[in-house]
């Protein structure tokens, strides 16, 4: 008897018969949306698993909008099924998990907010009700804006920050929970060229060395194709999916990822250093 | 000077002070939401629900009361029906309110006077029941507000990110309009229904001058609110002046000195 169990196959650890580790982050089945009369989604099937990096791409119009609000449960389809994290989006509970990146000029700069209290915000979910701020909610702020490279600007009001600091903060705003999902609704309209390059390396970055699960609507066709290829994963209408997935199968039992978002900030830098080095030889 | 010392002054002064928190406090959630003109729809729509009141002999306050909790929830419904047009909804139920106002005073001929009080503020006729609904609605705001201020943040600044975070945004909607429904109604009778939206919303707008935070601005705007209240009551109860006009100028005039000041500080830096 020992010896049988001695003898078990290694393999036994390894995922079952799918031969996949990686869990459905979102996934959509025969979704349908109109408005009114008017068609916008029809039949739209699409999986998304963890570590996975979505582009979406679609003009105005296409539905690209619609799609993010369905997903996150502030509309509802008119036929098929959306679930997150594997539950229909009506009995999904784990808010916490999601990051969200709104537009940029989503919000009236006049705002009586500071760059802390708009990343704190992040943390204000259905967990939170009826409590208070603790400080180690203000230690997590202090991280995130450590993280996002904005910790000087915590105590400006939001409005003053450039187009990219913003973004940064919002971004800060979404990692405070540390999420698996990372919603991002265009993030960079607005934002010059240069802020978006800096914006998509960092957010690249993340893609690559952290377990984020990334869906990104976005106009702008050469990030997307030079991070994810050309080739398309899906298409619905007038929506293009395009996919790269940053965690190959062989991978799975790897987990020595940084979560931290201490750890982000000192890989940013350190690569930072590399490149600098690499530009003076 | 022997006004300030009567009872019928300090009674002001009271249902003053305590309404000098609580519509700033509303009034910088509307604001910020781009809501300012709700105040006026529903303290005009919280009239014809005191002319009702007078009409069927009932205290005229609660059915003020009564009406404009209505017509926050009608607003909601409608800003439904018209998704980007929020403006739209208040537009309509404010000329609701004030059509059915109309047809109630003129139904009652005799009580016209009275109204006249409710529509300018009449704070010297405070009675007792008076103040004890301007204290249970202050009650009910500030408990509200103290165990729902990060939420309420959250909604104002980001709406969208706030359903996302799972906040059921729905209930906050309904929740705002409901405690503005009650802090307006319970201080037409200081303010007056023509002017209670400037107590509401003026502060707001002084503290988007100065503040820099969201703390900030919330501590503003119940100073701001306050300092109007007491130097209003007071300038009025000395010259003789109407109170709730005196109150809305002075936050006029602190507004301008904000506005003047901080022009002063961006040209001499």
């Amino acid at each position: 008897m020992q010896q049988m169990t001695e003898m078990l196959p290694e393999t036994d650890v390894l995922p079952g018969p799918a031969g996949d580790c990686h869990q459905d982050i979102i996934s959509l089945e025969g979704v349908t949306f109109s408005y009114q009369q008017q068609r916008v989604i029809t039949g739209l099937n699409l999986s998304v698993r963890e570590r996975d990096f979505i582009g979406l791409i679609g003009s105005n119009g296409a539905g690209k909008t619609t799609l993010l609000k369905m997903i996150v449960g502030l509309l509802r389809p008119e036929s098929g099924v959306i679930r997150l994290f594997g539950e229909p989006v009506g009995q999904f509970k784990a808010w916490e998990k999601i990051g969200y990146v709104p537009q940029k000029n989503a919000f009236n700069p006049l705002f009586p907010a500071t760059v802390r209290e708009v990343v704190l915000s992040g943390l204000y979910g259905r967990n939170k009700l009826f409590r208070r701020i603790t400080k180690s909610d203000h230690l997590k702020a202090d991280d995130a804006l450590h993280a996002m490279k904005i910790e000087d600007l915590a105590d400006k009001r939001i409005g003053q920050l450039s187009g990219g600091q913003q973004q940064r903060a919002f971004l800060a705003r979404a990692l405070i929970n540390n999420p698996s999902l990372l919603i991002l609704d265009e993030p960079t309209v607005g934002i010059d060229a240069e802020t978006q390059e800096s914006f998509f390396h960092m957010i690249k970055h993340m893609h690559q060395h952290h377990n984020i699960t990334f869906l990104m609507v976005s106009h702008d066709m050469e990030m997307i194709r030079t991070y994810l290829g050309l080739h398309q994963a899906a298409q619905s209408g007038k929506l293009k999916f395009y996919k790269k997935h940053s965690h190959d199968l062989q991978n799975c039992a790897q987990d020595d990822l940084t979560h931290s978002l201490r750890g982000l900030r000192q890989e940013m830098d350190s690569r930072e250093e590399v490149v600098q080095v690499g530009d003076r030889y | 000077m022997e006004i300030v010392t009567s009872e019928f002054f300090q009674r002001a002064l009271i249902g003053g002070l305590l309404i000098g928190v609580t519509a700033p406090l509303m009034g910088i959630f509307l604001v910020l939401r781009r809501l300012s003109m709700i105040g006026d729809t529903l303290s005009h729509v919280s009239i014809a629900g005191v002319a009702l009141g007078f009409l069927i002999g009932v205290y005229p306050v609660a059915v003020g009361l009564v009406f404009a909790v209505a017509a926050s929830f009608a607003i909601e419904k409608l800003r439904k029906a018209y998704k980007s047009y929020a403006e739209l909804s208040i537009a309509i139920i404010m000329s609701g309110g004030v059509a059915l106002a109309s047809i109630l005073f003129t139904m009652g001929k005799g009580f016209n006077v009275n109204v006249t009080g409710y529509l300018f503020g009449s704070i010297y006729t405070l009675s007792n029941i008076d103040l004890i609904t301007i204290a249970v609605v202050t009650v009910v705001v500030l408990v509200a507000i103290r165990l729902q201020v990060k939420e309420l943040f959250l909604l104002t600044f980001d709406e969208d990110a706030a359903a996302v975070s799972g906040l059921p945004v729905r209930f906050y909607n309904v929740m705002i309009s409901v405690l503005t429904a009650l802090v307006i109604s319970a201080s037409i009778k200081i303010v007056g229904a023509l002017l209670v939206s400037a107590l509401l919303t003026i502060p707001a707008a002084c503290s988007l001058i100065i503040a820099r935070s969201f703390r900030q601005s919330i501590i503003t705007v119940v100073i701001i609110g306050e300092i109007a209240v007491i130097c209003g009551l007071m300038i009025a109860g000395i010259w003789n002046l109407a109170p709730g006009g005196t109150i809305v100028l002075l936050l006029i005039v602190i507004l301008l000195g904000l506005l003047l000041f901080k022009r002063g500080i961006r040209t001499g830096s």
